[in-house]
Protein backbone atom coordinates (compact mmCIF):
# COMPACT_ATOMS: atom_id res chain seq x y z
CA UNK A 1 0.00 0.00 0.00
CA UNK A 2 1.66 3.73 -0.74
CA UNK A 3 -0.06 6.39 1.21
CA UNK A 4 0.62 9.94 1.17
CA UNK A 5 -0.20 13.81 1.73
CA UNK A 6 2.58 16.12 -0.31
CA UNK A 7 2.27 19.65 -1.74
CA UNK A 8 4.69 18.39 -5.16
CA UNK A 9 2.46 17.76 -8.55
CA UNK A 10 1.24 13.77 -8.14
CA UNK A 11 2.30 11.75 -11.18
CA UNK A 12 -0.74 9.41 -12.47
CA UNK A 13 1.82 7.02 -14.16
CA UNK A 14 3.97 6.82 -11.81
CA UNK A 15 1.15 5.98 -9.00
CA UNK A 16 0.16 3.07 -11.72
CA UNK A 17 3.02 1.82 -12.59
CA UNK A 18 3.76 1.59 -8.81
CA UNK A 19 0.69 -0.79 -8.04
CA UNK A 20 1.12 -3.19 -11.11
CA UNK A 21 1.97 -6.66 -10.29
CA UNK A 22 2.35 -9.52 -12.99
CA UNK A 23 -0.55 -11.23 -11.74
CA UNK A 24 -2.95 -8.27 -12.66
CA UNK A 25 -4.93 -7.85 -15.07
CA UNK A 26 -6.11 -4.67 -14.21
CA UNK A 27 -5.08 -1.17 -13.14
CA UNK A 28 -7.77 1.38 -12.17
CA UNK A 29 -7.25 4.96 -11.47
CA UNK A 30 -8.75 7.92 -10.51
CA UNK A 31 -8.10 11.65 -11.05
CA UNK A 32 -9.28 13.69 -9.61
CA UNK A 33 -8.66 17.52 -10.58
CA UNK A 34 -9.37 21.54 -9.83
CA UNK A 35 -12.37 22.25 -12.18
CA UNK A 36 -12.61 25.75 -12.90
CA UNK A 37 -16.55 26.19 -12.08
CA UNK A 38 -18.63 25.74 -9.07
CA UNK A 39 -22.51 26.38 -8.89
CA UNK A 40 -22.58 28.79 -11.83
CA UNK A 41 -19.62 31.04 -10.84
CA UNK A 42 -16.01 30.73 -12.23
CA UNK A 43 -12.83 28.86 -10.06
CA UNK A 44 -9.70 30.68 -10.30
CA UNK A 45 -7.56 28.09 -8.03
CA UNK A 46 -7.87 26.06 -5.23
CA UNK A 47 -6.11 26.19 -1.68
CA UNK A 48 -6.08 22.47 0.26
CA UNK A 49 -5.73 22.23 3.47
CA UNK A 50 -5.23 19.39 6.19
CA UNK A 51 -4.71 17.32 9.40
CA UNK A 52 -2.20 15.69 7.88
CA UNK A 53 -1.26 13.52 9.89
CA UNK A 54 -4.74 11.73 10.67
CA UNK A 55 -5.30 12.52 7.06
CA UNK A 56 -2.63 10.04 6.57
CA UNK A 57 -3.49 7.86 9.01
CA UNK A 58 -7.21 7.35 7.60
CA UNK A 59 -6.24 7.10 4.03
CA UNK A 60 -4.02 4.21 5.64
CA UNK A 61 -7.31 2.32 7.06
CA UNK A 62 -9.58 3.28 4.15
CA UNK A 63 -6.35 1.50 1.62
CA UNK A 64 -6.55 -1.85 4.12
CA UNK A 65 -10.56 -1.45 4.05
CA UNK A 66 -10.31 -1.69 0.43
CA UNK A 67 -8.57 -4.73 0.43
CA UNK A 68 -10.34 -6.29 2.92
CA UNK A 69 -13.14 -5.99 1.11
CA UNK A 70 -12.27 -6.54 -2.92
CA UNK A 71 -10.29 -8.90 -4.53
CA UNK A 72 -7.63 -6.51 -5.23
CA UNK A 73 -3.82 -6.45 -5.17
CA UNK A 74 -1.54 -3.31 -4.24
CA UNK A 75 -3.27 0.49 -3.71
CA UNK A 76 -2.03 3.96 -3.64
CA UNK A 77 -3.87 6.97 -2.48
CA UNK A 78 -2.35 10.29 -2.27
CA UNK A 79 -3.83 13.68 -1.55
CA UNK A 80 -1.99 17.17 -2.71
CA UNK A 81 -2.10 19.91 -0.09
CA UNK A 82 -1.42 23.35 -1.26
CA UNK A 83 -2.10 25.94 -4.07
CA UNK A 84 -3.28 24.06 -6.96
CA UNK A 85 -4.75 25.51 -10.38
CA UNK A 86 -7.29 24.26 -12.75
CA UNK A 87 -6.68 21.16 -14.07
CA UNK A 88 -4.16 19.86 -11.88
CA UNK A 89 -4.75 16.78 -10.09
CA UNK A 90 -5.46 16.97 -6.30
CA UNK A 91 -6.27 13.09 -5.61
CA UNK A 92 -5.07 10.03 -7.06
CA UNK A 93 -6.29 6.62 -6.44
CA UNK A 94 -5.14 3.70 -8.11
CA UNK A 95 -5.92 -0.03 -7.28
CA UNK A 96 -4.23 -3.30 -9.23
CA UNK A 97 -6.23 -6.20 -9.15
CA UNK A 98 -6.62 -9.85 -11.38
CA UNK A 99 -9.76 -8.78 -12.71
CA UNK A 100 -10.99 -5.43 -13.50
CA UNK A 101 -14.61 -5.51 -11.89
CA UNK A 102 -12.98 -5.84 -8.51
CA UNK A 103 -10.74 -2.79 -9.53
CA UNK A 104 -13.55 -0.72 -10.39
CA UNK A 105 -15.63 -1.09 -7.87
CA UNK A 106 -12.95 -0.84 -5.45
CA UNK A 107 -11.25 2.64 -6.69
CA UNK A 108 -15.10 3.97 -6.94
CA UNK A 109 -15.65 2.69 -3.16
CA UNK A 110 -11.82 4.09 -1.60
CA UNK A 111 -12.90 7.90 -2.96
CA UNK A 112 -15.80 7.51 -1.76
CA UNK A 113 -14.67 6.78 1.83
CA UNK A 114 -11.82 9.60 1.15
CA UNK A 115 -14.52 12.34 0.86
CA UNK A 116 -16.20 10.81 4.25
CA UNK A 117 -13.18 10.34 6.42
CA UNK A 118 -10.25 12.45 5.22
CA UNK A 119 -9.62 15.69 7.12
CA UNK A 120 -8.78 17.64 4.02
CA UNK A 121 -10.40 20.96 3.13
CA UNK A 122 -10.79 22.94 -0.16
CA UNK A 123 -10.97 26.36 -0.11
CA UNK A 124 -12.01 27.79 -3.62
CA UNK A 125 -10.78 31.24 -5.15
CA UNK A 126 -13.41 32.80 -7.68
CA UNK A 127 -12.64 35.02 -10.33
CA UNK A 128 -14.41 37.91 -9.15
CA UNK A 129 -11.97 37.80 -6.12
CA UNK A 130 -14.41 36.24 -3.43
CA UNK A 131 -13.45 32.68 -1.59
CA UNK A 132 -15.12 30.11 0.77
CA UNK A 133 -14.52 27.21 2.13
CA UNK A 134 -16.21 24.49 0.06
CA UNK A 135 -19.03 22.46 2.24
CA UNK A 136 -18.43 24.76 5.56
CA UNK A 137 -21.55 27.50 5.58
CA UNK B 1 -6.34 20.37 33.64
CA UNK B 2 -5.33 21.66 29.85
CA UNK B 3 -6.96 21.06 26.77
CA UNK B 4 -6.07 22.10 23.40
CA UNK B 5 -7.83 22.50 20.66
CA UNK B 6 -7.09 22.74 17.66
CA UNK B 7 -8.92 24.25 14.63
CA UNK B 8 -8.66 24.36 10.45
CA UNK B 9 -10.24 25.44 7.87
CA UNK B 10 -12.78 28.06 8.18
CA UNK B 11 -13.09 27.76 12.34
CA UNK B 12 -9.54 28.48 11.94
CA UNK B 13 -9.98 31.99 9.70
CA UNK B 14 -12.98 32.56 11.82
CA UNK B 15 -11.54 32.44 15.04
CA UNK B 16 -8.36 33.70 13.78
CA UNK B 17 -5.88 30.98 15.66
CA UNK B 18 -5.51 27.35 14.77
CA UNK B 19 -5.38 26.69 18.82
CA UNK B 20 -7.27 27.51 21.76
CA UNK B 21 -5.87 26.12 25.38
CA UNK B 22 -9.23 25.53 27.61
CA UNK B 23 -9.03 24.88 31.34
CA UNK B 24 -11.54 22.67 32.41
CA UNK B 25 -12.21 20.22 35.52
CA UNK B 26 -10.75 16.89 35.64
CA UNK B 27 -12.52 13.84 33.60
CA UNK B 28 -14.59 17.21 31.25
CA UNK B 29 -15.72 15.86 28.45
CA UNK B 30 -15.58 16.58 24.77
CA UNK B 31 -19.15 18.42 24.85
CA UNK B 32 -18.16 20.26 28.08
CA UNK B 33 -14.60 21.46 25.94
CA UNK B 34 -16.85 22.31 22.90
CA UNK B 35 -19.47 24.33 25.56
CA UNK B 36 -15.96 26.42 26.58
CA UNK B 37 -15.18 27.14 23.60
CA UNK B 38 -18.48 27.88 22.05
CA UNK B 39 -18.18 30.88 25.36
CA UNK B 40 -14.47 32.03 24.44
CA UNK B 41 -14.81 32.31 20.87
CA UNK B 42 -18.76 33.34 20.03
CA UNK B 43 -17.90 33.71 17.01
CA UNK B 44 -17.60 29.94 16.20
CA UNK B 45 -20.49 28.99 17.48
CA UNK B 46 -23.06 28.80 13.64
CA UNK B 47 -19.88 26.06 12.71
CA UNK B 48 -19.83 23.64 15.95
CA UNK B 49 -22.76 21.35 15.36
CA UNK B 50 -21.20 20.49 11.85
CA UNK B 51 -17.90 19.54 13.33
CA UNK B 52 -16.71 15.85 13.84
CA UNK B 53 -14.43 15.63 16.93
CA UNK B 54 -10.98 13.36 16.70
CA UNK B 55 -8.42 12.75 19.89
CA UNK B 56 -5.25 10.62 18.90
CA UNK B 57 -6.25 10.73 15.18
CA UNK B 58 -9.15 8.99 15.87
CA UNK B 59 -13.13 10.32 15.49
CA UNK B 60 -14.56 10.42 19.01
CA UNK B 61 -17.73 11.17 20.29
CA UNK B 62 -18.72 14.53 22.65
CA UNK B 63 -19.56 12.22 25.54
CA UNK B 64 -15.64 11.12 25.40
CA UNK B 65 -14.06 11.57 28.69
CA UNK B 66 -10.39 13.87 28.27
CA UNK B 67 -7.20 13.90 30.10
CA UNK B 68 -4.72 16.47 31.04
CA UNK B 69 -2.67 17.88 28.39
CA UNK B 70 -5.28 16.38 25.57
CA UNK B 71 -5.73 17.47 21.72
CA UNK B 72 -9.06 18.19 20.74
CA UNK B 73 -9.05 18.50 17.07
CA UNK B 74 -12.11 19.89 15.17
CA UNK B 75 -12.86 19.00 12.10
CA UNK B 76 -15.09 20.45 9.71
CA UNK B 77 -16.95 18.83 6.81
CA UNK B 78 -14.68 17.97 4.61
CA UNK B 79 -13.91 18.81 0.93
CA UNK B 80 -16.86 17.88 -1.54
CA UNK B 81 -18.01 15.06 0.57
CA UNK B 82 -21.17 14.27 2.31
CA UNK B 83 -19.56 16.69 4.81
CA UNK B 84 -21.32 16.23 7.76
CA UNK B 85 -21.56 13.92 11.01
CA UNK B 86 -24.67 11.54 11.01
CA UNK B 87 -27.73 13.75 12.46
CA UNK B 88 -28.17 11.88 15.67
CA UNK B 89 -24.25 12.96 16.29
CA UNK B 90 -25.05 16.01 15.74
CA UNK B 91 -28.39 16.39 17.64
CA UNK B 92 -26.72 14.82 20.73
CA UNK B 93 -23.90 17.59 20.00
CA UNK B 94 -26.21 20.84 19.67
CA UNK B 95 -28.08 19.05 22.94
CA UNK B 96 -24.72 19.08 25.19
CA UNK B 97 -24.35 22.47 24.27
Amino acid sequence: MFIKITTEPLSVQALNDLVKRASDGAVVTFDGIVRDNFDGRSVRALEYEAYAEMAEKKMAEIGTEVQRKFEVGEIAIVHRLGHLEIGESSIVIAVAAPHRHAAFEACAYAMDRVKEDVPVWKKEFFADGDAHWVNQN
Amino acid sequence: MQIHVKLFALLREAAGTDSITLDLPEGASVAQALAHVQQQHPVLAPYLENVRLALRMDFVDAEVSLSDGDELHLIPPVSGGIGCLSKSLRNRLVCKL
